[in-house]
């Protein structure tokens, strides 16, 4: 695309989010697509995603065989800018759109791309994610979830955990147990496409730190699945799991793109500061917090500005995958610190929650909590550095 | 956003391997027990590669190209904690290209694009960053000549250099003027000592030097001066941080204890993956500033992402030279393990024109 043609693009879309907009809907909505905890903002999202997909916004360089729109990627991009700008909702489809759709266009057979693609774009089908269990979150590698053959099902066995989305999903990205022999504990693996609509699965809702609700404890009750739900072969379902971490935590591309959670960024924090008070002062004019918020905004640009190298490869000789798999980190660990960050500038109203005394309704105090979601979430802060240590730096493993 | 260009890319190359081979850092220690001020045969081929002249117009035999082409040989210098009179020389040029007058410019700026050496002289006594705190004063004569007198600190490479481009005050407003070594005695030169053992520093006492009115520039602005060196002092920090995440990187790798290399310990681990970052982010930072001043946005751009540079690297470096020290146990603690050259370096820089602290007093007003 030539520069005309970028902006064309970009009033057009803009123009699109600004008549589209849904209005306020009077309840609170979730800020990421792992909160989605009531019916209510579940369509409310759903719709959106339908009317998004709709207006050829979502998917874009996604192949237009399977309901993609056949573009480049640069569009999807400024869209994604735009939606961003524009303070819509997020697309609530997130493990459909973002690692399961990527996913399966890289590694499905035909008849998995004519059957699920569309349907994810479309927000027909939810999909969510059943990688972790009670008793191995962060050791992924050793899921005990069983599935043993039986004909041509898989009858499963057992449970998954912090199911985002599990009391919507249609669909779960799964992996199970069909071996327990094997020279290690990656070895007995598999990957299935899952349908959780088979009986004998049973997604549970969990409360939430905020309390409120969105994500399940999902029990397998002798479940049976089709066999050819089963994604790559028989046993290398680890590194199945492993690609679509890599979808997910943004490593490599691919995704359909679309907002997956509520955009929250510096300048919103630079506004608070402004507005709110401390000792009957603006906060931003007290000189120690005023350090603590250019701290924030060094390492809010900083980020902007990695991502710019990142695009440079002779800037990126040494460790070339260090930006891209710190991605998830930098950005967590930063939402993190400025959602806590915005309680400091309200004083003793800090210590206020969801409610109308508080400011702005309790929404920092609320984001902060939420903040962990993604800290935690996709593999901890804690497993990433892990992670940069390895494979960037070729340190020997913990 | 950052631009990098092809042509850019390889001077970064070529300036890698030049250092790499003609002044690694395993010869640091050589140069700085060799005391002398600096290795003519070194200057020679930086002069012969054309660096002198890197932002000087071709007219005045310069290569005619931005100062901020400078940023990947200060970085490639960096890290191989090289020493040599360019950081102070190409500063001297860009003062003299900002504010010199045209015969000013085609006496020096051929001399310099041809290996001369040439220093800012600007510090003081009291350490203030603050470019303007001068009590040097130039007074006029009677004859309708100047007359310098005070005393400077942290000159670089004063030895060596044969002019010095000097901050004073006439009739309370400030000036540049510039003094040629030939009219200093060597007793008015004294080195000082710094925490970076690879810097050659001095303390220079001008005491009523005669000044010719031809030697006074026409104008004197700091501020474009002081980003020009911000600029340059952390593409060498940059390189610097660089360098002393390799050396932690490889003790972690071949280090052993409780039967295990350290690295596999997250105490030490986790650390140096923050390093990893913050040297990513250090360099991010340095080569936005290089856009920025490329690209001639606006000045209070060029200003925010010279500081924001500035600042993040006396940041990151000085802690990674910490920690540096830190993950060597005892070996740390010894002259020769090269986790102090690099610490002593980054206090160095982190000191030179405002810390981070300083930069973020300053960011908060560009920012807010
Ligand atoms: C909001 C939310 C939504 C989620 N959604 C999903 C989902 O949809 N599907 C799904 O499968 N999972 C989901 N998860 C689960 C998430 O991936 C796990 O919580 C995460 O991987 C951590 O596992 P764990 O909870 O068992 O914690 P643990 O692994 O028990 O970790 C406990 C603590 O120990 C640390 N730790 C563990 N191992 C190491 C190590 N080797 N080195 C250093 N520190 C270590 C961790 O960092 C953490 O601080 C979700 C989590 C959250 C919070």
């Amino acid at each position: 695309m030539n520069p005309a043609e970028i902006d064309e693009f970009r009033v057009q879309v803009r123009a699109w989010l600004s008549d589209n907009k849904p209005a306020d809907p009077g309840f609170l909505l979730p800020e990421t697509f792992m909160e989605v905890g009531t019916d209510q903002q579940f369509e409310f999202l759903r719709d959106w995603q339908r009317k998004v997909f709709e207006a050829g916004y979502l998917g874009m360089s996604w192949p237009e065989a399977y309901g993609g729109g056949g573009q480049p990627q640069l569009m999807q991009e400024i869209v994604n800018q735009e939606m961003a700008v524009a303070r819509v909702p997020f697309v609530p489809n997130t493990i459909g759109l973002n690692w399961a759709g990527p996913l399966i266009l890289d590694m499905g057979s035909e008849a998995d791309k004519n059957r699920y693609i569309k349907n994810i774009l479309s927000a027909e089908d939810i999909w969510c994610q059943g990688f972790s269990e009670p008793d191995h979150g962060s050791d992924l590698g050793n899921a005990q979830v069983r599935a043993v053959k039986d004909g041509d099902e898989y009858v499963v066995n057992g449970s998954k955990i912090w199911t985002s989305l599990g009391s919507y999903a249609k669909y779960m990205i799964l992996i199970a147990r069909t071996s327990t022999e094997g020279s290690n504990k990656y070895a007995g693996l598999s990957f299935f496409l899952a349908p959780m609509t088979v009986s004998g699965i049973d997604p549970t809702p969990i409360k939430k730190l905020t309390g409120e609700y969105g994500f399940c404890q999902t029990y397998f009750d002798d479940a049976r699945i089709p066999a050819d739900c089963m994604l790559g072969q028989e046993g290398e379902g680890w590194s199945v799991a492993m690609k679509t971490l890599m979808f997910e935590r943004g490593a490599v591309g691919g995704q359909a793109g679309g907002l997956s959670m509520m955009d929250l960024n510096i300048n919103d924090i630079i506004e608070l500061a402004r507005r709110a008070t401390r000792n009957g002062q603006p906060a931003i004019d007290d000189p120690l917090t005023r350090d603590e918020l250019t701290k924030l905004v060094l390492e809010a640009r900083g980020n902007g500005l990695m991502g710019s190298k990142a695009k440079i490869p002779a800037l990126n000789q040494t460790y070339p995958t260090a930006v891209a798999m710190s991605s998830k980190l930098r950005g967590s660990e930063l939402k993190r610190k400025m959602t806590r960050f915005a309680l400091s500038l309200q004083g003793a109203n800090g210590a206020r929650y969801i409610s109308e005394q508080a400011m702005d309704g309790g929404k920092w105090q609320r984001s902060y909590l939420n903040a962990f979601s993604a800290t935690i979430g996709g593999g901890t802060s804690q497993i990433q550095k892990n992670i940069l240590g390895e494979r960037v730096l070729g340190l020997p493993k913990s | 956003m950052i631009v990098f260009s092809e042509e850019q890319a390889m001077l970064l190359d070529t300036a890698n391997e030049f250092c790499q081979n003609q002044a690694p850092r395993s010869a640091v220690r050589d140069v700085i027990n060799a005391g002398t001020a600096m290795d003519p045969a070194l200057w020679q081929t930086m002069v012969d590669l054309g660096w002198l002249g890197i932002s000087i117009p071709e007219s005045y035999g310069g290569l005619g190209m931005n100062l901020a082409d400078a940023v990947p040989i200060f970085e490639a210098m960096g890290r191989q904690l090289m020493d040599t009179p360019l950081l102070a020389t190409t500063l001297a040029a860009q003062v003299l290209i900002q504010d010199g007058s045209d015969n000013q410019k085609s006496t020096w700026l051929p001399k310099i694009s041809a290996g001369t050496i040439a220093a800012v002289a600007y510090q003081e006594n009291d350490g203030n960053w603050d470019l303007g705190a001068i009590d040097a004063v130039l007074t006029p004569t009677d004859s309708g000549e100047f007359t310098l007198s005070g005393t400077k600190m942290l000159v670089p490479d004063a030895e060596v250099a044969e002019v010095f481009i000097v901050s004073a005050r006439l009739q309370g407003k400030p000036v540049w003027c510039l003094v040629s070594s030939e009219s200093l005695e060597s007793s008015q030169f004294e080195r000082e000592t710094v925490i970076d053992e690879t810097r050659h520093s001095y303390c220079v006492q001008f005491s009523d030097v005669a000044v010719s009115p031809d030697d006074v520039l026409p104008l004197c602005q700091f501020h474009p001066f002081e980003m020009a060196s911000m600029m340059l002092i952390a593409a060498e920090m940059s390189g610097g941080l660089a360098g002393v995440l390799e050396v932690v990187v490889d003790y972690l790798n071949t280090r052993k204890q409780f039967d295990k290399l350290i690295g596999s310990y997250q105490a030490l681990k986790h650390p140096t993956v923050d390093m990893l970052l913050g040297s990513e982010l250090v360099r991010s930072t340095v080569y936005h500033a290089a856009t920025a001043w490329r690209e001639n946005e606006s000045a209070s751009a060029v200003e925010t992402a010279i500081r924001m540079a500035k600042c993040c690297a006396s940041e990151q470096f000085s802690e990674a030279g910490d920690r540096g020290i830190q993950f060597h146990g005892g070996f740390g603690f010894t002259y020769d393990c090269d986790a102090q050259l690099f610490l002593r370096r980054a206090l160095w820089s982190q000191y030179q024109l405002g810390d981070e602290r300083y930069q973020r007093q300053k960011l908060g007003g560009l920012f807010f």
